[in-house]
């Protein structure tokens, strides 16, 4: 259902002004959105000030100043720092992607504002319940499925068959895409969303997998895939670079030739 | 996950709130309003179409019905939405086009290259319906 204001529980507030660090020469200043489960009351907007002579280079390294400096309370999830682990994605001015891999210099404008992942329930801070994109992922049945007997050393693949999983197989589930996509945030229960569509579609053009057919089916449905209407926000703020629409594509063009 | 039936007590996470939109998105929004505004547009050029045909028979004046919707469609207001219709018209055909190259070929995915089509639309649509407009009202 197409719903374009928040609930009534989620509108956000004015939230506090912290104080500009002593002595910083050069400033920025820093929109988040705080939520936390143990306080009363709706999320809130909250003001800080980075010294950017005393911070790294990426948006990260603004939260960890923010956190180790002024404010230990804030929340975010993070591990791998360099853009693999898919842990600190959330939206920065307005669009998702990877706090590691955003440098905060790239950000246009005075303030940087940040909030989490769009359309999820709000665990607390900037940490978004992920736990219907997960059983998403799972739904899709993200392995090999195979009749024939095993080999006894490996399952082959020419090269030529390998290339067809580039720009599939370095997902990192970081959730941008499925979160970015309206159609998304309007039936994400029944939608299945960019991330797993992508991951659904790296299983079929395996030339290893033997499930084709039943993975088709299992997609077949007015709204796992069919609610993909090209919007391309997936596309548009992938932190990797990669293009579940054109996925999508690609599985809708496969079922239409299974039929004909 | 709607928010209108949200029961969760923990927030939602702000969407359409913050994003910042993509050329893209706004395409693909407006082909969904121009297509609902070609529905209504297509009453009016059908209830144009009929008046012109409402003569009486064995010929002679044309009828009230027909003075009476000419008047309406060059007055400003008509005309402007006489523009915007012709506007929506060519916006969902070029767009269409658009997602025929998407479906059938699958080109044009690369994000760069879908923006660029998108704003190529939209100039596209504004400038063929005020050529149009031109067209109709000085030749």
């Amino acid at each position: 259902m197409v719903q374009l204001t928040l609930p009534r529980n989620s509108k956000i507030g004015k939230g506090k002004e912290w104080p500009k660090p002593d002595g910083a020469k050069k400033l920025k200043k820093c929109r988040i959105y705080r939520y936390s489960p143990e306080e009363e009351g709706n999320p809130r907007w909250d003001t800080y000030w980075v010294d950017l002579e005393r911070c790294g280079p990426m948006v990260l390294d603004v939260l960890f100043y923010i956190k180790n400096t002024i404010d230990p309370t804030l929340a975010f999830r993070r591990s791998c720092r360099e853009g693999v682990c898919g842990s600190c994605s959330m939206n920065i001015a307005g669009r998702n992607t990877i706090a590691c891999t955003q440098g905060w210099d790239e950000i246009a404008g005075s303030t940087i504002t940040i909030a989490p992942l769009p359309h999820l329930p709000v665990v607390k801070d900037l940490i978004g319940d992920l736990t219907n994109f997960y059983a998403q992922h799972a739904y899709v049945q993200p392995y090999l499925k195979t009749d024939t007997p095993e080999p006894e050393k490996e399952w082959k693949q020419s090269e030529e068959d390998r290339e067809q999983l580039n720009g599939l197989y370095e997902c990192i589930l970081c959730a941008c895409c499925s979160t970015s996509c309206p159609s998304y945030w309007w039936n994400g229960d029944k939608f299945l969303g960019p991330a797993a569509l992508l991951q659904a579609y790296r299983w079929l053009i395996d030339s290893r997998d033997e499930a084709t057919g039943e993975r088709l089916d299992d997609l077949e449905d007015p709204f796992k895939l069919y609610r993909c209407h090209t919007i391309m926000n997936c596309a548009q703020t992938c932190p990797k670079g990669l293009n579940p629409s054109k996925a999508i594509a690609e599985i809708k063009h496969m079922l239409v030739e299974r039929v004909t | 996950m709607a928010g209108a039936d949200w029961t969760d007590e923990r927030p939602m996470s702000p969407h359409i709130q913050v994003w910042k939109w993509h050329a893209t998105m706004a395409a693909s929004i407006f082909h969904r309003v121009t297509g609902a505004a070609l529905y209504f547009g297509s009453f009016l050029i059908a209830l144009w179409i009929v008046a012109l045909g409402a003569r009486p028979a064995g010929g002679g004046e044309a009828p009230a019905l027909y003075s009476t919707i000419e008047a309406i469609l060059a007055s400003i207001p008509g005309q402007v939405i006489l523009v915007l219709w012709a506007a929506a018209v060519l916006f969902h055909w070029a767009n269409g086009i658009r997602y025929l190259v998407w479906s059938g070929p699958r080109v044009g995915f690369d994000p760069k290259t879908a923006s660029g089509v998108s704003v190529f639309n939209f100039v596209f649509a504004i400038l063929g319906a005020l050529a149009i407009w031109a067209a109709a009202t000085f030749i």
